[in-house]
């Protein structure tokens, strides 16, 4: 039984639950001969809490075995192999196991099959038949014995409703400490491959040094395949791309923002807020499109002829483009900010005889600072962590400079060029993207909690 | 004496003002100029990048056909053997018989390459339905090669010298000789919608990409709408106030902001290497950017239940619901326009989203269009994303042409955002 074949069956079972309690309250009142008053709670909830008992057990079963099925399958395959071939080192085996799958799923396999190969094979298809029709016997029996079990405990005094709310806040606590389990997640997965990397390359050459160029040799005498892994480069062409579209960002964002919020009548704003947000809701792809078809040109034409040598791929181009990008994230926050600030402050300020500018400049920029601060603080950590546009604008050499004409590279392109495309898990070259990754995600959490913490106290403040 | 200093006093601080004003007048414009300037810089921006968007875009709705007369010769086409006939031998037969001065090797390399490598595949579908015209000559309109279609575009410049173009003197002598006998037309690229990814740009189709994007959103929109509200409910309606829901508010907040590209780590490490999930399908895609979405649902859906008046509930209670009930029966369809239009713009995040796909291997060449969650495919913002590194000067209206489909679905789904809030929005 496939898996979805196998979820509607189950569907129809909870349905089918649904109803056979429902009917079962209904019988066990009219037994009594007082009618349905009898019972704790409405009919409804009693068929509620049999589907409840059957859908939840066995689609707990469903996700475990999906998740950890073919782990237990390629283990057992693996412990069926000939001797010598469970000798073989991980790596190997890994490749080896590769192979056995291609051909379960009859795809094309890397060298020809021999008998061993082909063995496992077929007791892999005959593992992956059994593990299919032990799941589907599960399912069905958890769901079908969750509804027996509530069938027989169906009396009046049950307190249905009670059970049924009780279970669905327990599902409500389970979705919402997902959020932890993503950030968990994250945590691990990333440090994990990133300690596999430190005990390649120790820590303080990755973060203090200054060479990346992560080829590795695959043969000890190949020509430039050293494979440095320092990431100061990187890192200081992430800071110098993200320098720039701050440059562009802020300014035109907070002015804008400044025009709407006091200066714009109420017309302007309704057409040019939306506008303003259509830039946020471009996807990144079309800007590094636009980055690399249409600006990098355009800056290197321009430098050509001031007679300058600018790369085509130049830091410039990606950062411009990516400032526009944030232009919007900039302005509404500012624009959140400003509003917030009290009209009394204005009122005092214009009051005094002060022009309206000046009341923003001396007065409402200065009440609003904290929040802006927080809002270009995440605003930074966007721009950091912004892929698309830089690996299609930036470029993929790691140059320490400062230079906005030349290219530079970022953290996000080095993990993107590391990780897209067939990959070995035990190579440093791979394991480096996920240091990177460590080190994107901590540089961006520092950023998000300041600013968030900012935020929040600034808020207070006015409240 | 006093009276009199004073009187000069107020004179001189009234001078001041009055000698500073002028000043404070100008700073005043220029600082209001500022703002307009901001914001005309932004607009020009927003319209020069559509403008050059579709500027290189809408050529390619449009594709070159060229009219072959084909003569379907019995003998090559044995009625037992039809689906493996050499019908690449008689397109190029086709257009030797109609250029006999070609004879070089070279030259008829060229010429061959005028058409696309696709016409064979189209005679054989001719051919298949029309098995009665064998023995005949018949006219049959194929897809040009992409070369050729840029010529007819003007994208290739004619008076370039011609070793750094891509279609040379002779072929360019063929095309005009193709359109003087009406052989040529431009016709709407319905290939374009219909067909995968391919190598031949004229050949090349969003339709792959399109459906896997349709798959990898449904999971997505299945998974993170019930978890997310589910989530928002119990933080807004149940949670206590304590340290433990402190801490998932923290994170949540936190989680809308770490990069995208993180979470194609996460999927990778998690879903594919530790899970031993399938690479690039649509299933784990739409699990890694349900993880990307849930934040945003997450918070717009507290948003709307905070929006719903506190006497609704307390009326509930009040009647005697317990508290499931009166979120159930009362609260959450009051708030679920609001949620929906949350729903919408995370699903319009999500479309476009592509640095997390890259890690999970969704950045594959795939040629075959996805018939469900667990086949092999490749989603819309990636295809943009390859399509723009290929080299050929036909991938670039191409590319354009698949951000300006992108683009359309996204302003649908904004727009309908927008229309639901209207329609739903109430205010108490």
């Amino acid at each position: 039984m496939s898996s979805s074949n196998l979820l509607l069956v189950l569907l129809m079972l909870t349905t089918a639950g649904y109803y056979l309690g429902r009917k079962k309250a209904v019988a066990v009142a009219q037994a009594t001969g007082k009618g349905q008053q009898i019972l704790h709670s409405r009919p409804t909830y009693y068929g509620a809490l049999a589907a409840l008992w059957c859908a939840v057990p066995a689609l707990a079963i469903f996700v475990f075995w999906q998740a950890f099925g073919p782990t237990v399958i390629t283990q057992l395959v693996v412990a069926g192999l000939p001797p010598d071939l469970q000798a073989l080192p991980s790596d190997r085996l890994g490749l080896l196991m590769n192979d056995v799958k291609n051909l379960v799923h009859g795809n094309i396999i890397s060298g020809d099959i021999s008998v061993a190969i082909r063995a496992a094979a077929d007791h892999y298809t005959r593992l992956q038949t059994l593990s299919h029709a032990a799941l589907a016997v599960l399912v069905l029996v958890a769901g079908i014995a969750g509804i027996l079990w509530i069938q027989k405990r169906i009396t009046p005094v049950l307190r249905a409703r009670n059970h049924v709310e009780s279970l669905v806040k327990y599902l409500l606590v389970a979705c919402a400490s997902i959020a932890i389990f993503t950030t968990i997640g994250i945590v691990l997965s990333v440090l994990y491959e990133a300690i596999r990397f430190f005990k390649v390359i120790p820590i303080h050459e990755f973060l203090f040094g200054l060479d990346w160029s992560p080829q590795m040799a695959i043969r000890s005498d190949q020509v430039g395949s050293s494979g440095a892994f320092g990431a100061i480069p990187v890192f200081m062409g992430t800071l110098l791309i993200s320098a720039i579209a701050m440059c562009v960002a802020v300014p035109i964002g907070l002015m804008s923002a400044i025009y709407l919020s006091e200066y714009a009548d109420k017309r302007v704003r309704a057409v040019a807020k939306p506008l303003l947000e259509i830039l946020a809701g471009i996807p990144t792809v079309v800007y590094g499109f636009f980055a690399a078809l249409v600006v990098a040109p355009m800056i290197r034409n321009a430098g050509v002829t001031l007679g300058l040598d600018v790369s085509s791929e130049s830091a410039l181009a990606a950062g411009l483009v990516m400032g526009i990008m944030i232009i919007p994230f900039v302005s509404s926050l500012s624009d959140d900010v400003i509003n917030a600030v009290p009209q009394s402050l204005r009122d005092g300020a214009l009051g005094l005889g002060s022009t309206k500018s000046e009341t923003v400049r001396l007065v409402v920029l200065p009440a609003a600072l904290p929040g802006i601060v927080g809002g270009v603080l995440l605003a930074v950590s966007r721009a950091i962590g912004e892929t698309m546009i830089v690996v299609m604008a930036a470029g993929l050499a790691a140059n320490l400079t400062v230079n906005p004409l030349k290219t530079v590279t970022t953290v996000t392109v080095q993990i993107v060029t590391l990780l897209v495309g067939d990959q070995e898990f035990d190579s440093p070259k791979t394991l480096a993207a996920f240091a990177l990754g460590l080190l994107l995600f901590v540089i961006t959490l520092i950023l998000n909690v300041i600013a968030l913490v900012v935020v929040r106290k600034y808020r207070e403040q006015y409240e | 004496m006093n009276n009199l200093i004073q009187n000069q006093r107020t004179a001189r601080t009234m001078d001041i003002v009055n000698q500073g004003l002028a000043r404070r007048y100008r700073a005043e414009k220029r600082f209001r100029l500022y703002g307009i300037v901001a914001i005309i810089l932004s607009m020009i921006f927003l319209v020069f990048l559509f403008i050059s968007i579709s500027a290189n875009g809408y050529t390619a709705f449009q594709q070159t056909f060229v009219r072959l007369d084909i003569h379907l010769d019995p003998e090559i086409l044995d009625a037992g053997s039809l689906a493996d006939a050499n019908y690449q031998g008689l397109v190029k037969q086709s257009l030797a018989d109609m250029f006999p001065e070609v004879t070089t090797r070279r030259e008829k390399r060229q010429l061959y390459g005028m058409v696309s490598n696709g016409a064979a595949y189209q005679l054989q579908d001719y051919v298949r339905k029309n098995q009665n015209k064998i023995g005949s000559v018949i006219q049959i309109w194929v897809p040009a090669d992409d070369d050729v279609d840029m010529v007819i575009k003007g994208h290739i410049q004619r008076d370039v010298p011609e070793a750094e173009r891509r279609v040379k003197d002779n072929q360019l002598s063929w095309i005009d000789e193709f359109r003087e006998q009406g052989r040529l037309e431009k016709r709407f690229n319905t290939t374009f919608f219909t067909a995968g990814d391919s190598r031949e740009p004229e050949l090349a189709g969003i339709k792959g990409a399109v459906t896997g994007s349709f798959y990898t959103l449904i999971v997505t929109l299945l998974l993170s709408f019930p978890i997310g509200v589910a989530a928002a409910v119990y933080l807004e309606e149940f949670a206590p106030k304590n340290r433990w829901t402190d801490i998932i508010e923290v994170n949540i907040n936190n989680l809308a902001a770490v990069p995208s590209i993180v979470y194609g780590l996460l999927g990778l490490a998690v879903f594919l290497n530790f899970f031993g999930l399938p690479r690039s399908v649509p299933l784990v895609g739409g699990l890694v950017l349900t993880l990307m979405t849930l934040p945003t649902i997450i918070i717009a859906s507290r948003a709307a239940l905070k929006s719903v008046p506190p006497s609704i509930r307390e009326a509930a209670l009040g009647v005697g619901a317990s508290r499931t009930q009166m979120v159930m029966h009362h609260v959450l369809p009051l708030a679920l326009p609001g949620m929906l239009t949350g729903t919408i713009i995370g699903m319009a995040q999500a479309l476009g989203e592509t640095a997390p796909l890259l890690m999970i291997g969704m950045v594959a060449f795939i040629v075959d269009i996805p018939g469900g969650f667990t086949d092999p495919s490749t989603v819309l913002p990636v295809q943009i994303f390859l399509w723009a590194d290929s080299p050929e000067r036909a991938f670039l209206e191409k590319t354009s042409a698949a951000i300006m489909v992108l683009l359309a679905f996204l302003v649908t789904m904004n727009a309908l955002a927008v229309f639901l809030r209207k329609k739903f929005e109430r205010r108490w």
